[in-house]
Formats: structure tokens, C-alpha cells, sequence
């Protein structure tokens, strides 16, 4: 059984959501994707396991052989992705139950496990296939279901949010679409390893050329990469909780995995940053998108709003990162697609437990709350802390390496504005903390209790694990460097 | 272009022209897929759609004109990207040159009996369900994805006093459009059985799964249309066909389970029999199955849903009307 471990990490929840519909029961059905999500996420460490110490695992499906067949190609980076992603549904869906009873009507709760399941094989699918038309296909998969996930928001906002992010999204897709055609078209397979042998004889010509420019801005507006990240502030703002927890600690990270994959392992780095002035492009998008949207975040009024400007932000950092393309900086990517991933979880579900007790995520309702809701609100501060690059926690991890990736170029204007970037950080997280613990409580809203056991374990686990990568960067760091240096080619 | 309706018809003979194209470009397959799909079931959702939004498109308040230069930017782009491309047929195009000819020496000519072979005369189907069965696996998701969507979008929750209401329009639709109820009558038994010939030959010509359900839903869809919802309604039932639509993904996905469980990769069908070709016929043949049933159950769903808003909506709209015209009659006796 262990052989068939990279595509049973894909079915196992593909084909639980069409079970889910079956069983129809909404609190068996919030059980069994649990459990579902649960052992992808001990598929996906045993996979990380193997990678780690045996090297890259190849798996044919259908038993045809790779170029005429569809290949499952799990590398350091591949396992990595796939780890952060389950993990993270695993969590998030703990307290889903709770969540969606307030925020969803009753009849859709089993369709909205179904779509959650869809929507986490569709991005562990990407991550894991070596089949570059593959990608496409489970990109629609989570797409689809990301769209109307996002539209059962209680507000009826989340509508018009989900139809922006449906045309953004397909434009993105389609896109990515003509990207793979044309590269088909030039080489004659879709295989990733094939395309990457076959591509450098056809690299002069024109299709090819046109073929990375549609490739590249699809990825980016999948990634909401500024000034193409319009659809993400009120998608996460008006999506249901659990959904802007879960995907604002996944999906952005799966499109930026596939612009790495495709840049460094396909096209390869030399044809990547000489083409196109990719990085003056990318570093030059991403400060600017540091800046812009940390701004952004200061002045909302609404907590999710601020903390997705406060995403499309932490965007920036990793394009930063990816645009210093040295071993370091694209390491500091990948520790903070890892990183990021327990900040945004961590503070979106604790958003997500004071809209279980408010009612609402507005800022002038988080007045007050720091003494009622203790414990959450504690959450919320150590996830800030996070944001913002405190030691002691995972932020400064990844904003250190960032940094060391800037110096170490000599790129020192750069790492000035990186930690010009912490301070805006400051100054949005300071006005959360500041209406929670110094700010009155509203006279006309009623006191709320502590929230629920259900969402403070998860909230917890993930504030923990803010701490514990923090202090013990063992798996984090040694897994980045891999698969950084693998990608790069050198051998460690 | 203002009207609506007029925008549907144009994708409709677009997508009928776009299948010609694909037929004397060799390619039944698609041709017949985007017929059915494109031209047909797809023109369909339009209408219905337009149905319940209105056929109008109101005025704008912005001006298109970025979105215009953006579009004409990326048309400019792909045309350039066209100048450098092998000509079209040409046998030294790399995707003529690298993976393709195993594929057809694997089916068609199959003069090599020592490699794996699939033994189906269909390559379009060899590709799609052997070679590449996964990414159809994954189209069965996407397909099952956008039914569930669109229940979680739109499912009405209906009260049973407006069920007697709806069933007074539908019985008022019958005794409009006999002609065409008539002649639907003798076409369904033809349609139904036209979509299993499809279904089930894919393997020696044009068609398949997709294809075969859509046929088959739009079979059903027509019966909708002309003898009203609930009717249709007494037909299919609304919790089976979703179980059905999900069932058609567990299909498709246990044959690859089985693989697994018979040692070999997931999605193999040589392991479904000692013979390699009866496997894969067999293989063939069950996903196929899969394909058929979650796309019929999809579009039947995805129809049933978005006609059934219009039809809330007209009961409610005759509630308003009865109320409106109890509140003439006060009037008058006042």
C-alpha cells in the first residue's frame, strides 16, 4: 500500500466528497471529512518521510509510462505543499461543525463538506501531479468549489465577491490553459520532466515566448499577486469563516508552488529570468504590493478585510523573496508560504470564533473583547506578533531569511523597505489590539461569552505551532533548504 | 449587444459552427462534444437563465474601454505567438512526432503485439480513458463540482402550498404547444436510445461518456420544458439523481480502487482481467458508464434548479396577482 501513497493522498478526498453526498447526515458527514482529512494529513507525513530520506517517488497512473501516461512526481517541494495543505484542512475543519451552524443555512451543510473536500483534493491535486495538463484539471476542480464556498457567505456581499473571483479566476485558468497549449503544441507532451528535456530546443521561438507571458500573468492572478489581487480582499471578507481560513492559508500558496514549478523545474532559470525582465517585474510588484495593501489594511473597518489586505501583502513578501532567485531567497519563499500558512490559519479561525459570538467581524465590535473573549483575543495578539515578525515566533523565521536573502545579494535599499514593511504590520495588528483591550465595550451589543471549546482548540494548535516553528525550525528550515536546493540543481 | 436573447442564439451558432470547423479538421470527437455541449445543452442553461433575469441588459455606468485594450493586447499577443507555430497537419509538428505515434500504434494499426495495448479502434477514447484516464476522472469531478455548486447556489426549499399552485401553470401550459408535445412524446424513446447507442459505442466511434449524458439529460429536459416540472418532477426524484450523480464519480474511481487492490497502479485495467485488452475494454467500458450517469444526473440537476427558481418566482408572482386583483374587488364593492 505504501506505493500507492502519492495518488491515494488526491482520492482519498475526492472520492470521500461524493461519498459525503451520500451519507447525507450533516454532523456523520462533518465526522467522516474530518477523518478524511485527517489521513491525508498522515498520508502526506509519511510521504515527506520517504521523500526526505529516499529522494523523489514517481508513481504512473494507469500503469502507462510517463510521457504517454499521467505521472505523480512527489519532490521535497511537492511534499512540503502537500503537507502544509492538509495539515491545515485538517485543523480548520475541527471546528467547522461549530462555525456553520451560525453562518450557513442548515440544508447546505453537507453540500458545504462536500464542496470543502472538492475543493482540498483539488489543491493537494495540483501540488501532486507531474502532468502539466493535470494541473489544469484540478485547478478547475478547486476552483469551482472555492467559488461557491465563498458565495455561502452569510452576507450577501459574498455573491457578488465569489462572481468577481469567478471571472478573475477563469480568466486565470484559461490563461494557464493557452500557456499549456502552446507549450504542448512546441514540444509534443505534457509531461513536466518531458517538458523540461524538450523545451530548451524550441525556447527562441515565438509561441514559446507567448506561451510563458499567458502562463505567468494567469499564475499571478491566481496567486492575487498586486495590482491583480482585486478579487481577494471581499472574497475572504465575505466568504463563511472556516473558508477564509482554509484558503487563506492555502489556495494563494498552491499558485505560488505553480509558478515555482513552472519557472524553476519546467522552463527552466536561465530561459525564466532573461526572456521577460521577470525580476525587476516580480520585485518591483511585490514591494510595491507590501506596501499598498499593508496601507490598504490600515485603514479597514473590517477585521477579515484587514487581515486579507494584511494576505495580499504577505504575497509580496514571497514574490520578494522568489524574485532574489538565490537559494536563500527562495528559500525565504518557502518558509513563508509554511509560515504564513499558520499565521493567516490561526488568525482567520480566532476572526472566525468572534463572528460565532458577535455576529460580526467589524472593528468597533471588537471593543471590549479582549476582556470578554480572554483566550481568543490572546490568540489573535500572538498571530499578530506573528504578522509581524516578532522573535520567538514563526514570522521573524521567515523575515530573517528574507532579509539574509537581501543582504546576502547586497540588495540593502530592499531589506530597509522589508522591515519598513514590519512597521506597517505594527500599525495594523495595533488596531485590533487596540479596540480589543483598550476600547470600552459597545453599550448596545451584549456581553459574549469565551468562545467555544471547538474553536479554541484548533485557534490553539495553530497559535502553538506559530511558537513551536519559531523556537524549533528543525523541520521547516531543513525542508525549505531542500527543496530550494533541489530546485536550483545543487546537490546538498 | 442589448438583447440577451440574441446573444444566446450567436453562442449557439457559434458553437455549431465551431463543430463544423472541428469536423473538417478531422476532429468527430471534439465536433461531436461541442455540439452537444456547446452548441447544445449549454445554449439551453442560457436561455433558461435568461428566462429568469430578464432579456434585457441594462445600461452601464462605466466605460469598457480598458477592458477593450486589454482584450485587443491579449489578441495581439496570441496572434503573435501563432507566427512561430508548425504549420497545421503538418507530420513534423512535435505533437505529430513524440507521444502520438505510440498512441496509434497502440490502437489503430496495433501491429506490435508486444507492447501494452488498449485494443480500442477509437484513439480519441484510448487516450481519454486509458492513457489519460485520470484527467477524465478529474472532468467527472469538475463536472460533479459544478452540479453541487450550482445546489448550493440555488436549491429552493419548496413549501408544499406552493406546490398546488405551480401544478394550476403547468396544467395551464398544457394546452398551449400540443404539436410540439406530441411530437416530443415519439422523440424521447429515439433520443434516449440514440444517447445509450453513443454511450456504449464509444469505443469503435465517435463519442462517449460526455457526450452520451448530455444527450440523455437533454432528453429529460426537453420532457421538463413541455409538460411542466412537476410533472418531470414525479419522474425523477430529486435526492436520487443527486445520489446518482455522485455514485457516477465512485464508479469511475472504484475501478481504479480495484486496480490498486489487484497490485497494480491505480486507474490500470489490466488488472480487471488476465487478458490485457478484455481488461481494458472492461475498464473502458465501466468509466464510461460513470462518465454517463454523473453527467446526465449534473445537467439534470443543474436544470431542475434553475428552472425551478423561475418557477417559485412565477407562483409568487401569481400570489401577488391574486392579491392585487382581491384588493380590486374591495374597491368595487366599496
Amino acid at each position: 500500500m505504501l506505493v500507492h501513497l502519492p495518488i491515494l493522498q488526491v482520492i482519498v478526498p475526492l472520492m470521500a466528497a461524493p461519498a459525503c453526498l451520500i451519507l447525507g447526515r450533516p454532523r456523520l458527514v462533518w465526522l467522516f471529512s474530518l477523518i478524511t482529512s485527517g489521513i491525508a494529513f498522515l498520508i502526506s507525513v509519511s510521504l515527506l518521510r520517504q521523500v526526505m530520506s529516499a529522494g523523489t517517488i514517481s508513481y504512473v497512473l494507469g500503469g502507462w509510462s510517463a510521457p504517454w501516461g499521467i505521472e505523480y512526481r512527489i519532490d521535497e517541494l511537492n511534499a512540503y505543499l502537500l503537507l502544509i495543505i492538509s495539515a491545515i484542512s485538517t485543523v480548520v475543519l475541527l471546528a467547522a461543525q461549530t462555525s456553520i451552524k451560525k453562518e450557513i443555512p442548515k440544508d447546505r451543510h453537507t453540500l458545504f463538506y462536500v464542496l470543502y473536500l472538492l475543493s482540498l483534493a483539488g489543491m493537494l491535486g495540483i501540488v501532486a501531479t507531474g502532468d502539466a495538463f493535470n494541473v489544469f484539471v484540478f485547478l478547475e476542480i478547486s476552483s469551482l468549489s472555492a467559488y461557491s464556498l465563498i458565495s455561502l457567505g452569510k452576507d450577501r456581499r459574498s455573491l457578488w465577491a465569489s462572481y468577481q473571483y469567478l471571472i478573475m479566476g477563469t480568466i486565470g485558468a484559461t490563461f494557464i490553459l493557452i500557456g499549456i497549449g502552446l507549450m504542448y503544441q512546441m514540444t509534443g507532451t505534457l509531461n513536466m520532466e518531458d517538458l523540461a528535456v524538450r523545451l530548451p530546443e524550441v525556447t527562441h521561438t515565438r509561441t514559446v515566448f507567448v506561451a510563458f507571458a499567458f502562463f505567468i500573468v494567469g499564475v499571478c492572478l491566481k496567486l492575487a499577486l498586486f495590482p491583480l489581487h482585486m478579487w481577494l480582499p471581499n472574497a475572504y471578507a465575505y466568504a463563511p469563516s472556516i473558508v477564509t481560513a482554509f484558503f487563506a492559508a492555502t489556495s494563494t500558496k498552491v499558485a505560488i508552488y505553480l509558478l515555482i514549478r513552472f519557472t524553476f523545474s519546467i522552463f527552466g532559470i536561465s530561459f525564466s529570468f532573461t526572456t521577460l525582465p521577470l525580476q525587476t517585474i516580480f520585485l518591483t510588484l511585490g514591494l510595491l504590493g507590501i506596501f499598498v495593501a499593508s496601507i490598504a489594511a490600515i485603514y479597514q473597518k473590517n477585521v477579515k478585510h484587514l487581515l486579507a489586505y494584511s494576505s495580499v501583502a504577505q504575497v509580496g513578501y514571497m514574490i520578494v523573496g522568489y524574485s532574489i532567485s538565490t537559494t536563500t531567497g527562495l528559500m525565504a519563499t518557502l518558509l513563508h508560504l509554511f509560515n504564513h500558512a499558520l499565521m493567516k490559519g490561526a488568525l482567520f479561525l480566532a476572526v472566525g470564533a468572534v463572528m460565532y459570538r458577535v455576529g460580526s467581524t467589524q472593528l468597533r465590535d471588537f471593543q471590549g473583547l479582549g476582556h470578554q473573549m480572554p483566550i481568543t483575543m490572546a490568540a489573535i495578539v500572538v498571530g499578530g506578533l506573528s504578522l509581524i515578525g516578532v522573535p520567538l515566533t514563526v514570522g521573524f523565521i521567515s523575515k530573517w531569511y528574507l532579509l539574509l536573502a537581501a543582504i546576502e545579494n547586497g540588495w540593502w535599499p530592499i531589506a530597509i523597505l522589508i522591515l519598513l514593511g514590519s512597521l506597517l504590520a505594527i500599525v495594523y495588528v495595533w488596531r485590533i489590539v487596540e479596540a480589543a483591550y483598550f476600547k470600552e465595550p459597545l453599550i448596545d451589543r451584549e456581553p459574549v461569552k469565551e468562545a467555544p471549546l471547538t474553536f479554541l482548540l484548533p485557534v490553539w494548535v495553530l497559535v502553538t505551532a506559530n511558537i513551536y516553528f519559531g523556537v524549533d525550525t528543525r523541520l521547516s528550515v531543513q525542508v525549505a533548504q531542500a527543496a530550494s536546493q533541489s530546485l536550483f540543481g545543487v546537490s546538498p | 449587444m442589448k438583447d440577451l436573447l440574441a446573444v444566446a442564439m450567436l453562442s449557439g451558432i457559434y458553437g455549431l459552427l465551431s463543430a463544423s470547423f472541428f469536423v473538417t479538421m478531422d476532429a468527430v470527437d471534439v465536433a461531436f462534444t461541442e455540439a452537444s455541449v456547446g452548441a447544445g445543452i449549454s445554449t439551453l442553461l442560457m436561455l433558461t437563465t435568461i428566462a429568469i433575469v430578464g432579456r434585457f441588459e441594462r445600461s452601464q455606468r462605466h466605460k469598457p474601454s480598458l477592458a477593450l485594450a486589454v482584450t485587443f493586447f491579449t489578441g495581439v499577443l496570441l496572434i503573435y505567438g501563432t507566427l512561430d507555430m508548425p504549420y497545421f497537419g503538418s507530420p513534423n509538428a512535435p505533437a505529430n512526432q513524440h507521444v502520438a505515434p505510440q498512441y496509434l500504434n497502440d490502437t489503430v494499426l496495433g501491429q506490435d503485439k508486444s507492447v501494452n495495448q488498449v485494443g480500442v479502434p477509437n484513439v480519441v477514447t484510448a487516450v481519454l480513458a486509458s492513457y489519460r484516464g485520470f484527467d477524465t476522472f478529474g472532468e467527472v469531478a469538475v463536472i460533479f463540482t459544478a452540479g453541487i455548486g450550482v445546489l448550493a447556489l440555488l436549491a429552493v426549499v419548496r413549501r408544499p402550498e406552493e406546490d398546488a399552485k405551480i401544478a394550476a401553470i403547468n396544467e395551464s401550459m398544457h394546452q398551449k404547444n400540443l404539436i410540439l408535445r406530441i411530437v416530443i412524446k415519439v422523440l424521447i424513446p429515439f433520443i434516449l436510445l440514440f444517447a445509450l447507442y453513443v454511450q456504449f459505442h464509444g469505443d469503435y466511434g465517435p463519442g462517449g461518456g460526455f457526450q452520451a449524458g448530455v444527450i440523455f439529460a437533454a432528453a429529460f429536459i426537453l420532457y421538463a420544458m413541455l409538460f411542466g416540472l412537476s410533472t418531470a418532477r414525479r419522474v425523477i426524484n430529486q435526492t436520487l439523481i443527486q445520489i446518482l450523480a455522485a455514485i457516477g464519480v465512485l464508479i469511475y474511481g472504484s475501478v481504479g480502487l480495484v486496480s490498486i487492490l489487484n497490485g497494480r497502479n491505480f486507474l490500470d485495467y489490466n488488472a480487471l482481467s488476465s487478458d490485457s485488452i478484455a481488461g481494458q475494454h472492461l475498464g473502458i467500458l465501466v468509466i464510461e458508464l460513470g462518465v454517463g450517469i454523473t453527467v446526465t444526473s449534473v445537467m439534470v440537476i443543474i436544470f431542475f434548479n434553475f428552472a425551478g427558481r423561475l418557477e417559485n418566482r412565477e407562483a409568487n408572482e401569481s400570489v401577488t396577482r391574486n392579491i392585487s386583483s382581491d384588493g380590486h374587488v374591495t374597491k368595487e364593492k366599496l
